[in-house]
């Protein structure tokens, strides 16, 4: 099999629930081989049920999809062995151990028995659990029981990767080393990794590119920097050394934008062009005898392409529907 | 197909001996009970037409139930963790065929089992319990407790899959509890002297899998009450094994 098939390629999928719910409505989407690609959508938007479609977990209503070259619906067992997957939960055997896990999941995925302990051991060694290697996983941290589902993905080195949601519930640092590994995994591997996330600075620093769901709609796709660029002008922050001027300074660098709300005692403005007008705003405090105490340029974030492409901030939705039911629930509906 | 069913059946036994609330029950519980009978009802070997000398040769086949149904709780609690726990999905994304996960399952619950109807047995024998069908009538008596086994642990297997909730599973217990308790385990049917009593036990297909048990050690060959015990239990089997069958299909979906 080429590199080439090792992508994704998606044209009008629908998932249609009872009650005719259209958890993910006519997508399209493309992913290239060897490339992470971040979907990005608060809780509910449709991705983890475009993840079991893509996985051949969940028949699509409608629509066509092909996975390392093959066709979801006609080719399932064939799309199977050429992915890994590690969904929403992280699906292990609270009695068993993560060497039993790794010795059932290369028997099953068939795996070579004179292989089985050594892919087992390369693959816990890689993930970093060794030392844990003969515990019961029911004592195993969150983020230990990521580290062992991402292993057993793994196992029948598959060359595409879904992970689904694989860092939500985890502490910074397991998050880090969760990101280093999937990087690695493309890197070194050329691993192609399909990835769902409701994090923005995970999809900003993982991604080669995003796409960003909602509804089951998907309202945008690029890299994280054409995102930004599209809808993105630079916000200027300025904070006058004396307070009393913090008028005087807003008037300034007014000129120069459409002044947005602020900190009290901090001028702000979105600027008309880009970072590179900050000299021309210097020079014109400067002729004005306006001090700075602080002077600060935000760069627009993928938050700031969800709200001009939904109306709404992703981090506020997902606060307001983290309590709405999985999409695990609406699957088994 | 064989290692597959060999890996899920190892899996099955690990998990039932880490929870020894699994292990320990189902062996001290039946034995207790028997016990407690033996001790109370001893009296009830003096009745015109009781077929046994002593009550110990005719309630040592209750055990056998009882631990059945303890291995159905284990089956269906086992299946409908997996499902909680989605690792039925991780099973469901590698190549192994759907029947490799029942069948492992079932495995692992009658190898179980066989061990809890050998302590059984061996409780029997060391209490000084008859046993007219000879040497051939341990295997015989095993495959018939097997297959009782794997008609109950089927029943459980197809509430753990079609439920998914092991609460689910728990709740079915005493539903089959009542049924044993209504039917000839303490007494047989033509001397239980309340008619509405008999008559539910004559029609407790319960009875005729113990009464089947039951004929190993009172009566040596009864090809009667084989012929019904055996029956009984196949078609038990027959039943939990195509409803659990018809609920992995559900349950495991894959295009």
């Amino acid at each position: 099999m080429d590199q080439a098939s090792n992508g994704i390629e998606v044209e009008g999928l629908v998932r249609e629930f009872k009650g005719g719910i259209r958890a993910v409505d006519g997508i399209d989407l493309e992913v290239r081989p060897g490339e992470i690609h971040a979907f990005l959508g608060p809780n509910g938007a449709g991705k983890s049920t475009t993840v079991l479609i893509l996985t051949t977990l969940l028949p699509p209503t409608a629509g066509t999809a092909r996975v390392a070259g093959f066709d979801i619906v006609r080719e399932g067992a064939k799309v199977r062995g050429s992915i890994g997957a590690a969904l929403q939960e992280a699906a292990l055997d609270p009695l068993l151990t993560g060497r039993e896990h790794m010795r059932l999941q290369t028997a099953l995925q068939g795996v070579p028995k004179a292989d089985r302990r050594r892919r087992g051991d390369e693959l816990l060694e890689r993930v970093g659990l060794m030392d844990a290697a003969d515990r019961k996983v029911r004592g195993y941290s969150g983020g230990m029981k990521r580290r062992l589902d991402l292993a057993l993905a793994l196992v029948h080195g598959p060359r595409i990767l879904f992970l689904d949601e694989p860092t939500t519930g985890l502490d910074p640092q397991s998050r880090a080393d969760m990101w280093d590994e999937v990087a690695r995994l493309a890197r070194d591997d050329g691993v192609t990794v399909f990835l769902t996330t409701q994090y923005l600075e995970e999809a900003d620093v993982l991604a080669e590119r995003i796409a960003i769901i909602d509804h089951g709609h998907i309202v945008a796709r690029g890299t994280p920097e054409s995102l930004k660029a599209e809808i993105g002008r630079p916000t200027l922050e300025v904070t006058p050394a004396n307070p009393v001027e913090r008028d005087a300074v807003e008037n300034v660098v007014a000129r120069f934008g459409t002044p947005v709300t602020a900190s009290p005692g901090v001028a702000a403005v979105r600027l008309r062009g880009g970072a590179e007008e900050l000299a021309g705003i210097v020079r014109a405090l400067d002729a004005e005898g306006l001090a700075m105490c602080d002077f600060q340029l935000h760069a627009p974030t993928l938050d700031d392409v969800f709200l001009a492409k939904t109306g709404r901030k992703l981090t506020e939705e997902d606060e307001q529907v983290g309590e709405a039911p999985e999409e695990e629930e609406a699957v088994a509906a | 197909m064989i290692e597959q069913v060999a890996q899920m059946a190892r899996r099955s036994i690990l998990q039932t001996l880490r929870q020894p609330a699994l292990v320990i029950p189902p062996i001290l519980f039946p034995l207790m009970l028997m016990a407690v009978n033996v001790g109370g009802l001893d009296a009830a070997t003096n009745l015109p037409g009781f077929p046994a000398d002593t009550y110990l040769d005719f309630a040592i086949a209750v055990p056998f139930l009882q631990g059945s149904l303890f291995a159905m709780i284990n089956a269906g609690s086992s299946l409908a963790r997996d499902v909680e726990t989605g690792f039925i999905r991780r099973l469901a994304m590698t190549p192994m065929q759907r029947a490799a996960l029942l069948v492992g399952n079932l495995s692992g619950v009658l190898v179980v089992a066989l061990g809890s109807s050998l302590i059984y047995l061996g409780v029997g024998f060391a209490a000084g319990m008859d046993f007219p069908a000879g040497v051939l009538g341990v295997p015989a008596l095993l495959a018939l407790a097997m297959l009782i086994v794997l008609g109950f642990a089927s029943l459980g297997a197809f509430v753990g899959l079609r439920s998914g909730s092991g609460e689910a599973v728990q709740g079915f217990f005493p539903l089959f509890f009542v049924a044993l308790f209504l039917s000839s385990m303490s007494l047989p049917r033509n001397l239980i002297e309340q008619d509405w009593f008999r008559t539910i036990a004559t029609y407790n297909p319960v009875s005729y899998l113990i009464e089947g048990i039951r004929s190993f050690i009172v009566y040596g060959w009864d090809g009667e009450a084989l012929a019904l015990g055996f029956g009984f239990a196949t078609l038990l089997a027959a039943v939990g094994v195509t409803g659990a069958a018809l609920a992995l299909r559900t349950r495991l979906v894959r295009t």
